[in-house]
């Protein structure tokens, strides 16, 4: 639980950083929060030669509504967010799901972008990600650069960050005004992190036809996943016992399942789909 | 003055604990001092072919690194302090540093010695071991096969020992009429306290004094242990262990890690700290449990229990610990037919070796796996014969008249009123209420269930010549010093070792209340060996009623001495004295009184003593107990199951302990809430896991599930106090209580709401996925 030695350097601007980091030659890491990468390297499961400390970056801190999306400074803890007014009136379920992760200490010290740049199979956020069409804003020296979640999650603990830059901000489109949204977990009694993550928005009619639907699922593969044949299925339909339970079954239609000491792949698969049933429910029934 | 024994006064430790001005092993910096790595094994088992440090020893900072070799001839191997008479117990070297083979992941291989922890752990990925594996023996029964790797030369099958108490004619399970017979398998543990292990030793090489700071609950058995295997007289070693954050005993053993520094400080002539993390604290610190017991049941068609007959085959790792082969044979075997008349009953141990950490003593060390199979067994008797699981247990309870009680294994049960404790849980629970209840969630295709958990556990440890009688290498009595200062403030001596239970303040009431004087001028003392004359230690629920006991004897005998200085002073005769409120009072004539620190200040200026009475005030007390003592109790667990996922919540649960007269509710009931987290963790989530190759899968707390506190409701605690006569307090002893009742009563509870799927057993932990495999098999057909 002893870290090689390494360098350390923080930077008070983006530009700082993006200097630093292009000065190391490909050898330093950003260091945020720290509650990924600092385990890791207690460790050993990695050894870095150098971390550059953006923790007291101001510009990249802060929540904002901007038209139909919500952006979130790339520093903003999940403590922040979990109690941001805009957040819980725009999209609870963000709100819901960042109150979830961890503990208060982890809370009060992660942050959104970390967690999104981590890429954790099992993290909570990449859940919201892929459910609201989250951007992810990525800035080098030559600019800036959007990501779509799809194009951004690649596999477990790899994403599309390209060398010496600097993830600045995560935004989310809003669910349209009569949708309502909600994050529920299996979170594992080790960690909390989640063994399977429902992220869902619904939107409905006013005589029930839904009209919108969104569900983004983690924890239960490699990364997380927008469950499209849910959607599909519940869109233009009126809400029915029997439609969720159709619906939900096709939370796992085309996903392969991890394993792992606490559950199975043939578990896991009965979960997501319990845990799709039950975000479903909590929304329309 | 009001009664002070029985109040719920806050403890007197958590100030200094939770504002961080506790001092603990880690805290101690001297000038000069180096730190130590350990290399540790990265295989399970396999030959060390060559160690190359050639590399480590030219890193910055690094002093100086030991191998196995280096040792020979300076320092001992680490023995075994448990050895079970008639038990062809094997005890291979255990040498601090392996020599020439490694038997299980974590065994040390080599220790560097740097300027910093940093350059000490750096430098451990210099070191070049050139291994050769051999096959690996996780699981016990395995090992014991004929045809399975050694471990040890000449310890044929692994077979550490074999241990047998009691006997049963085999025509006694044949004529019965009801035989129950069951395997259960615990699981292995690994105890987390919040501190980790950790040790300073200074040496001076000019007068050859010794001091080794380290986590030990017992720091005059490691005085005692540390003086051999480093071959410093004790009078020349000191041994100091005064915050320790926690035990639950896995720090009664001595560890290669404190003899190692000692070797080294005098090796170097500078002091050394070791101070493990959490990963190597996973792999080597004893582990508790992983045993596998098969279990048969026999008695009457009308639920009258007649015989008992058990097999343990105990896992017991790679090497023994220092009470290892004690915890599955005497502490195990002896109580496993629990509160209930058995006439017959016999038990078998075999300790196995296997390349897996050590085990040794956690937190109810032997009673939590007896009083799990029997717990267990009662409610497949009652499940096969069709009774309900409280009448059974009211038809086999040993009643309040049948005191003392001699068991079918050769314990006498002190005293006990085990109906009185059922009858209160029972109170709380409301069972019939309960049973309505869960007829109709079954028929909404919801699963409640209700566990008990009748238990009696054998505490207070105990008569030395028990001690003696069943092969512990050293005494159990406890040592008790009050010194009374001329001011009449207190300084209590004990040689109980306390890490967190609270003793620091209950044992102050104990003195408080004998010489009726405020709680706030008795300082309690403990865990130094050069301040403490002798002590065995905190463990095995023995604190209390052992150590507590001695201090009560003082503290008669301080009062004894005062009160003839008192009777002198006040010019009356010995027997006209009365001590009332703090006072020595001359009967009949309240105003003719002398206060307790009036007499000491007599005592100290010695002006004016009574002929033959030395100055001072400060008496010892060596206690040793007649008997053990034998708390008990009855818990009930409620919980529901999710039809759907197979998750499991715990609704309810009541908890009725007896541990005699309560000193202080609320410490009594913190020991009890930790013990019941405990036993539930077992029962729910914990668990260690092996590979086959050796390695431990879970090894870090992303996949060791320690309990939360979020996943319990409010448990519900209560006490009865059935007096112990052992020894004068009536005091039995609450710090196991809970591990040790908890696990069977959960249990329980969960098979009985899954009654309905037809399942009898299911290995621990319970987790939501088996759970939900049975759920999967659908309701048995009616």
């Amino acid at each position: 639980m002893i870290a090689n030695t390494f360098a350390y350097e923080r930077a008070v601007s983006v530009d700082e950083a993006l200097r630093l980091l292009k000065e190391s030659g490909g050898d330093a890491t950003v260091l945020a929060g720290g509650h990924s990468i600092l385990p890791l390297m207690k460790i050993r499961l990695t050894t870095l030669e150098k971390l550059i400390d953006i923790s007291r970056i101001p510009e990249l801190k802060g929540i904002q509504q901007k038209g139909d999306r919500l952006e979130i400074g790339a520093l903003t803890t999940h403590a922040e967010i979990s109690k941001d007014p805009t957040v819980k009136e725009t999209i609870p379920a963000l709100a819901e799901a960042a109150a979830s992760i961890g503990d208060i200490q982890v809370r009060n010290r992660g942050t959104v972008g970390g967690n999104i740049a981590h890429a954790d199979p099992a993290s909570d956020l990449p859940a919201l990600a892929v459910a609201f069409d989250a951007n992810i804003d990525i800035q080098s020296t030559e600019g800036t650069e959007t990501f779509t979640a799809e194009d951004f999650f690649l596999g477990p603990l790899i994403t599309a960050i390209p060398e010496n830059s600097i993830l600045k901000t995560v935004s989310f489109a809003i669910p349209p005004k009569e949708a309502k949204s909600t994050y529920v977990k299996y979170a594992h009694p080790a960690t909390g992190y989640a063994v399977v993550g429902v992220a869902a928005a619904i939107g409905q009619m006013e005589d029930g036809m839904i009209t919108y639907a969104r569900v983004g699922i983690t924890g239960v593969g490699d990364i997380a996943f927008r469950a499209e044949e849910v959607e599909r299925t519940l869109i233009g339909n009126k809400p029915t016992e029997d439609l969720v339970q159709e619906a939900a079954k096709k939370a796992t239609e085309g996903q392969e399942m991890g394993s792992d000491l606490f559950a199975s792949e043939e578990y896991r698969h009965h979960l997501c789909q319990v845990y799709t049933k039950r975000a479903l429910n909590k929304l329309l029934f | 003055m009001a009664n002070i024994f029985g109040t719920p006064l806050k403890r007197r430790e958590d100030p200094r604990l939770i504002t961080g001005k506790g001092k603990f092993t880690d805290d101690i910096q001297l000038p000069g001092m180096l730190y130590a790595a350990m290399l540790r094994s990265p295989h399970a088992h396999a030959n060390i072919k060559s160690i190359n440090t050639v590399n480590a020893e030219q890193a910055d900072g690094v002093v100086a690194i030991y191998t196995g070799k280096d040792l020979q001839g300076k320092m001992e191997p680490i023995p075994t302090a448990w050895l079970p008479p008639d038990s062809n117990i094997q005890t291979p070297d255990h040498p601090a540093l392996a020599m020439d083979k490694v038997r299980y992941v974590g065994d040390a291989v080599a220790m560097v010695i740097a300027e910093s922890r940093y350059a000490a752990r750096d430098a451990l990925d210099l070191i070049d071991v050139e291994y050769e594996t051999l096959p690996v023996n996780v699981d016990q029964e395995k090992a014991m096969a004929d045809n399975a790797t050694l471990l040890h030369d000449g310890v044929e099958n692994n077979l550490a020992y074999h241990w047998k108490a009691g006997s049963v004619a085999e025509e006694v399970f044949d004529q019965s009429e009801v035989v129950i017979k069951q395997r259960f398998r615990q699981q292995r543990l690994i105890p987390n306290p919040m501190e980790m292990r950790a040790s300073v030793a200074d040496y001076n090489s000019a007068s050859g004094d010794m001091t080794i700071w380290c986590t030990s609950q017992n720091p005059h058995i490691h005085r005692f242990i540390l003086s051999g295997v480093l071959g410093i007289p004790e009078s020349k070693l000191q041994i100091i262990s005064v915050d320790v954050g926690g035990g639950f005993g896995c720090k009664i053993a001595v560890y290669p890690g404190e003899a190692l520094v000692g070797f080294a400080a005098r090796e170097l002539n500078r002091p050394i700290k070791w101070a493990e993390d959490r990963s190597e604290h996973f792999l080597s610190t004893t582990h508790g449990r992983d045993v596998i017991l098969d279990v048969e049941l026999a008695g009457k068609r009308d639920g009258t229990f007649e015989a008992l007959r058990i097999k343990n085959i105990a896992n017991m790792g790679a090497y023994l610990s220092t009470a290892g082969p004690g915890v599955e044979t005497i502490l195990f075997g002896l109580i496993t037919p629990g509160p209930y008349r058995i006439k017959h009953a016999q038990v078998e141990t075999y300790g196995v070796f296997t390349n897996t950490t050590p085990t040794d003593a956690y937190r109810g060390a032997g009673r939590p796996e007896a009083t799990y199979l029997i717990e267990r067994m009662v409610d497949l008797y009652a499940n096969e014969i069709g009774m309900d699981p409280l009448e059974i247990r009211r038809r086999n309870l040993i009643g309040k008249d049948e005191f003392p009680y001699d068991n079918a294994l050769g314990l006498q049960y002190d005293s006990g009123d085990y109906e009185r404790s059922l009858d209160k849980a029972l109170e709380m629970l409301d069972y019939e209420k309960f049973r309505s209840e869960q007829e109709e969630a079954r028929n909404q295709g919801k699963y409640i269930g209700v566990g008990f958990s009748t238990y009696v556990e054998i505490c207070g440890l105990g008569p030395s010549k028990v001690a003696g009688a069943v092969g512990f290498q050293g005494g159990l009595w406890e040592s008790a010093t009050i010194r009374v200062h001329p001011t009449g403030k207190v300084s209590v001596f004990t040689g109980t070792s306390p890490h967190g239970q609270g003793e620091e303040t209950t044992f102050a009431q104990i003195v408080s209340q004998k010489f009726g004087i405020p709680q706030e001028d008795i300082e309690v003392i403990h865990s130094d060996t050069d301040r403490i004359p002798m002590g065995w230690g905190t463990y095995g629920s023995r604190t209390t009623p052992v150590g507590g006991a001695a201090i009560a004897i003082a503290a008669d005998r301080v009062l004894n001495k005062a009160k003839k200085i008192a009777a002198h002073m006040l010019e009356a005769a010995e027997e006209d004295i009365d001590f009332v409120d703090g006072s020595f009072q001359v009967k009949g004539v309240p105003d003719s009184a002398a206060s307790f620190a009036d007499v000491t200040l007599q005592a100290y200026v010695a002006w004016d003593l009574p002929d033959g009475i030395e100055p001072a005030l400060e008496e010892q007390a060596f206690y040793d107990p007649d008997n053990f003592v034998y708390p008990f109790g009855a818990h009930a667990c409620i919980v529901e199951i999710d039809a759907e996922t197979g998750e499991i919540e715990i609704k309810r649960y009541i908890a009725v302990d007896d541990p005699g007269p309560v000193i202080n509710p609320m410490v009594a009931e913190g020991q009890v809430h930790g013990g019941i987290v405990q036993g539930v963790g077992q029962a729910l989530w914990e668990g260690a896991v092996y590979n086959e190759q050796g390695q431990l899968l879970s090894g870090t707390f992303m996949d060791y599930t320690m309990p939360k506190a979020r996943f319990f409701p409010n448990f519900e605690a209560a006490f009865t106090e059935t007096p112990s006569p052992v020894n004068q307090l009536g005091v039995k002893g609450i710090g196991e209580t809970g591990t040790i009742a908890a696990t069977p009563a959960v249990v329980n509870a969960v098979i009985d709401a899954l009654e309905p799927f037809g399942v009898k057993e299911l290995d621990m932990p319970l987790t939501p996925e088996k759970i939900w495999s049975v759920l999967q098999n659908g309701r048995k057909t009616e």
